[in-house]
């Protein structure tokens, strides 16, 4: 007895789904699996490992944190990005912070286990840390010099319009000193934790502040990549790390220098791409060449 | 050498070898869908599934074999997740959740590869390769086969025939998908994209802390997610992790492959109606519209408005540093102009005005080249409804290709192009209306944004995220689906009704009062029609998210 029509149709549907599976889900990968075990291609299909002494310390391809127990940067090393995968580098949880580009109001509750900074803050965090580490100048735009977003929650007589009632400086709390003293003629306040001061009314408004266009901390210092685990930082962040490693491993800043230039890939045929320095493999050839005192 | 200039060259480079790939690609996926002699091993397939490829299907034979084929799709992903734990290389994970399966389970079949999950904690490497990638050959081969369809259509005359999709399916598998997948992923391997089956190493890195490198048969799943327009990451990264797309110059082989066979698909249109300037026209319609969405979204993204950006120095948060804001800008414009989803950076931390290309690339329907298949059908579709207006202008009955358009014929069209904004609008209005849009992680007109890119991801079966928003819920994984199951089947099932009727007429000679559909004159009206029907849609929804925030 032949089967109805759409019962055939299913059937025939599952007949090509086993065929497919057994063909593209298990010979097709398996057939890639063995392909890479040829000589020289199985070290890239096994994650471009690193090996020093007979221990893998890690790939060349995935970023590592280069900070202590406490998460501090450890000086003699260059520092990779900031990362947004795990606690920072965690390959089991690769992302990014994916907020967005007018994120500049923090979340301060009063247990500060419960706040969380707004991308414009982690930035000028990072920065003002940056600067400290390197000796540069870690200021930015839009930025306090303790390091959140300089952003002020304008309060005006007639919600949108009116004279201004009310300033507060809404990344800032105690014992804080408010970026600036006053705005338009009225003091600015202190930030109170737990409050919400845009749903409150406020007009959020950024500040510019005088800060130079380029700072000398490099964009890359301050932003997390896409996955998380970026292996790489730019020529200009090396540059300004060098002094530091130097100092703290006691050798010339022009060996340092020219270990990082080793260690930089330019843009591949010229075009595509971004110069690049590759910290793993750079803090490597560090450790081995001019080890730590 | 500048950052722009680098920028430009490296789009250029993709709009040369695209334009070199455009005749031989096309003309051998014109031999796959026209051929009739089937090689040993199809013969074998054919046997073991049952089927006669010498029967032709009508188009409701053929519908009902593309839906067969889809719905025991999601059953047995469904079925493969939800038992994971029971097989092999399950690398210890726990089944995946009810609501969670039925999602990803669409998600894969639909070709969208919407992802709520992280695969590297969540899907098993057995689940990922012989599961999720199969989809990824398969629901391309599907949007290829509905495409070749539509285009006997309108080559075929007084005939009730459209081909037969399980012929359709197979050759355009074996003969285009799986050799290309195998070099492509060869060339990835080169690159430093791992393929092993290894459940992670563990290593102590430098300053004492430790870290696992994950392992995956990831080259083999990558290469098919471009080719196929898929976009559904092996990592929750996606393109932005190294192990998937490791170097500057992985990304331009992974752009190549997303818009290879898109750009290919208007030269088989063009051979299978017997002239080849029709297949110029419609690829100069997607050029036009790709260019100018490349080209903008990169001026946004290197302009860097917006306050973090601006405090930055760059838009670079969410972005890797070997391949820059250019590179990623095109790659986000690329991956939304087609029906991909594969994300090199975050599109959540685009600036406002760079994050609405993404969102409008999308709302274009995805036509620009759109998918595989997809991006092909979905423009004849805004073909024949601009060929519909300009009769209205001029008062004759329009025709396309000999076709008359018909009210029987634009009903098709016009339901066509209503599927994915109904199902976008409702979505985001039913997030808002139920509270479910709370889950987003920014506030105000951006987190707007975020449940709106949710809900044109999902219909247009595009599958790339503005991530920050937690849809790993009940509500969130259902709702989602249905729009991507609704905006990829209600779609096919009219392109394949659409096809039927055309297939039927008989050929109308033309006449003076003819449109020439091979003119500048008409590629300029598709992208009229095409811009200008989406701007009236969505514009509202626009204005009250990105152009709000971007001011």
């Amino acid at each position: 007895m032949r089967p109805p029509a759409w019962l055939a149709a299913h059937l025939a549907a599952l007949r090509a789904l086993l065929v497919f599976t057994v063909l593209l889900g298990v010979a097709y990968p398996l057939t890639l699996v063995a392909v890479g075990r040829l000589p020289g291609l199985d070290a890239k299909t096994d994650g471009s490992l690193l090996t020093v002494d007979g221990r893998t310390v890690g790939s060349t391809l995935i970023g590592q944190s280069f900070t202590d127990a406490d998460g501090d940067p450890v000086p003699r090393y260059f520092q990779s990005r900031p990362s947004g995968a795990g606690d920072g580098y965690d390959p089991t949880a690769s992302g990014a912070s994916n907020l967005g580009p007018e994120s500049v109001l923090d979340t301060l509750a009063v247990d500060p286990q419960d706040s969380t900074r707004s991308l414009l803050s982690q930035v000028c965090a990072r920065s003002r840390a940056v600067g400290l580490l390197d000796g540069v100048d870690g200021r930015r735009p839009y930025c306090t010099p303790d390091g959140v977003g300089a952003v002020l929650a304008v309060f005006h007589a007639d919600g949108l319009t009116g004279r201004i009632t009310r300033v507060v400086s809404v990344n800032q709390t105690a014992p804080a000193t408010p970026f600036v003293t006053s705005w338009q003629g009225v003091p600015v306040e202190l930030a109170q934790p737990g409050e919400d001061y845009r749903a409150a009314g406020g007009l959020i408004t950024p500040v510019r502040g005088d800060a130079p266009a380029h700072p000398a901390v490099p964009a890359d210092a301050v932003t997390a990549g896409g996955s998380g685990l970026d292996p790489h930082i730019s020529p200009a962040y090396a540059g300004i790390q060098v002094a530091r490693v130097a100092r703290e491993r006691g050798a010339d800043p022009a060996v340092v220098r020219r270990l990082v230039a080793e260690h930089t890939t330019g843009r591949t045929l010229g075009f595509m791409g971004a110069p690049a320095v590759n910290v793993l493999t750079l803090n490597l050839a560090l450790d081995r060449s001019l080890p730590a005192r | 050498m500048t950052t722009t200039t680098a920028g430009v060259i490296f789009i250029l480079s993709l709009v040369v070898a695209l334009v070199v790939a455009y005749r031989p690609v096309g003309d051998h996926l014109y031999r796959v869908v026209a051929g009739t002699r089937q090689s040993r091993v199809e013969r074998g397939v054919f046997r073991l599934v049952g089927v006669n490829p010498a029967a032709e299907q009508s188009w409701g034979v053929y519908a009902r074999s593309v839906l067969a084929f889809s719905a025991v799709s999601v059953l047995f992903l469904y079925a493969f997740q939800r038992w994971q734990d029971h097989l092999w290389l399950s690398l210890g994970l726990d089944p995946v959740v009810p609501h969670g399966a039925w999602n990803t389970a669409v998600s894969f079949v639909t070709n969208t590869n919407w992802q709520w999950y992280a695969g590297e904690s969540t899907m098993g490497h057995l689940v990922q390769m012989a599961g999720l990638a199969v989809q990824n050959f398969l629901s391309a081969a599907v949007g290829i086969a509905v495409a070749v369809a539509l285009v006997r259509g309108f080559a075929r005359s007084r005939t009730g025939e459209l081909g037969n999709f399980w012929v359709d399916l197979v050759r355009i598998t074996l003969r285009v998908l799986l050799p290309v997948a195998v070099l492509g992923a060869v060339v990835l391997m080169l690159g430093g994209v791992v393929q092993n089956l290894s459940a992670g190493t563990d290593v102590t890195t430098l300053t004492g802390g430790g870290q696992t490198i994950p392992g995956g048969p990831v080259a083999g799943q990558e290469v098919i997610k471009e080719l196929g327009t898929n976009g559904g990451g092996f990592y929750n990264a996606n393109s932005a992790h190294p192990f998937e797309n490791p170097t500057a110059w992985t990304n331009w082989i992974e752009l190549f492959l997303i818009l290879l066979i898109p750009f290919s698909l208007p030269r088989v249109f063009g051979r299978m109606v017997g002239q080849h300037r029709q297949g110029y026209a419609i690829v100069a319609v997607m050029a036009v519209l790709a260019l100018g969405s490349v080209t903008l979204t990169n001026v946004f993204e290197l302009a860097g408005h917006g306050t973090v950006p601006q405090a930055v120095g760059a838009a670079l948060e969410g972005k890797e540093v070997r391949f820059d804001v250019s590179n990623s800008a095109t790659f986000g414009a690329v991956t939304t102009l087609t029906s991909t989803g594969a994300v090199n950076s975050a599109h959540d931390s685009y600036t406002a005005l760079g994050g609405m290309m993404t969102l409008g690339n999308m709302m274009l329907g995805e036509v620009a080249p759109g998918g595989v298949g997809a991006g092909l059908y979905g423009l004849l579709v805004l073909a024949v409804i601009t060929v519909f207006v300009a009769g209205l202008m001029v008062g004759r009955t329009p025709e396309y290709l000999g076709k008359k358009i018909g009210s029987r014929e634009i009903t098709f069209a016009s339901l066509y192009f209503l599927v994915t904004p109904a199902l976008v609008l409702i979505g985001t209005a039913a997030a808002f209306a139920t509270g479910n849009a709370s889950t987003a992680l920014n506030v105000g007109p951006h987190g707007l944004s975020e449940v709106l890119y949710a809900f044109t991801s999902a219909s247009n079966n595009n599958g790339s995220a503005f991530a920050g928003i937690t849809v790993n819920t009940p509500w969130w994984n259902t709702a989602l689906g249905l729009c991507m199951l609704l905006g990829r089947f209600l779609p096919i099932i009219l392109v394949l009704a659409l096809a039927g009727s055309l297939a039927r007429q008989a050929p109308t000679p033309a006449s003076e009062g003819t449109l020439p559909t091979h003119r500048p004159l008409f590629v300029g009206m598709v992208v009229g029609v095409t811009v200008i029907l989406v701007a009236l849609t969505f514009l509202p929804a626009l204005a009250l998210g990105p152009l709000a925030e971007g001011r």
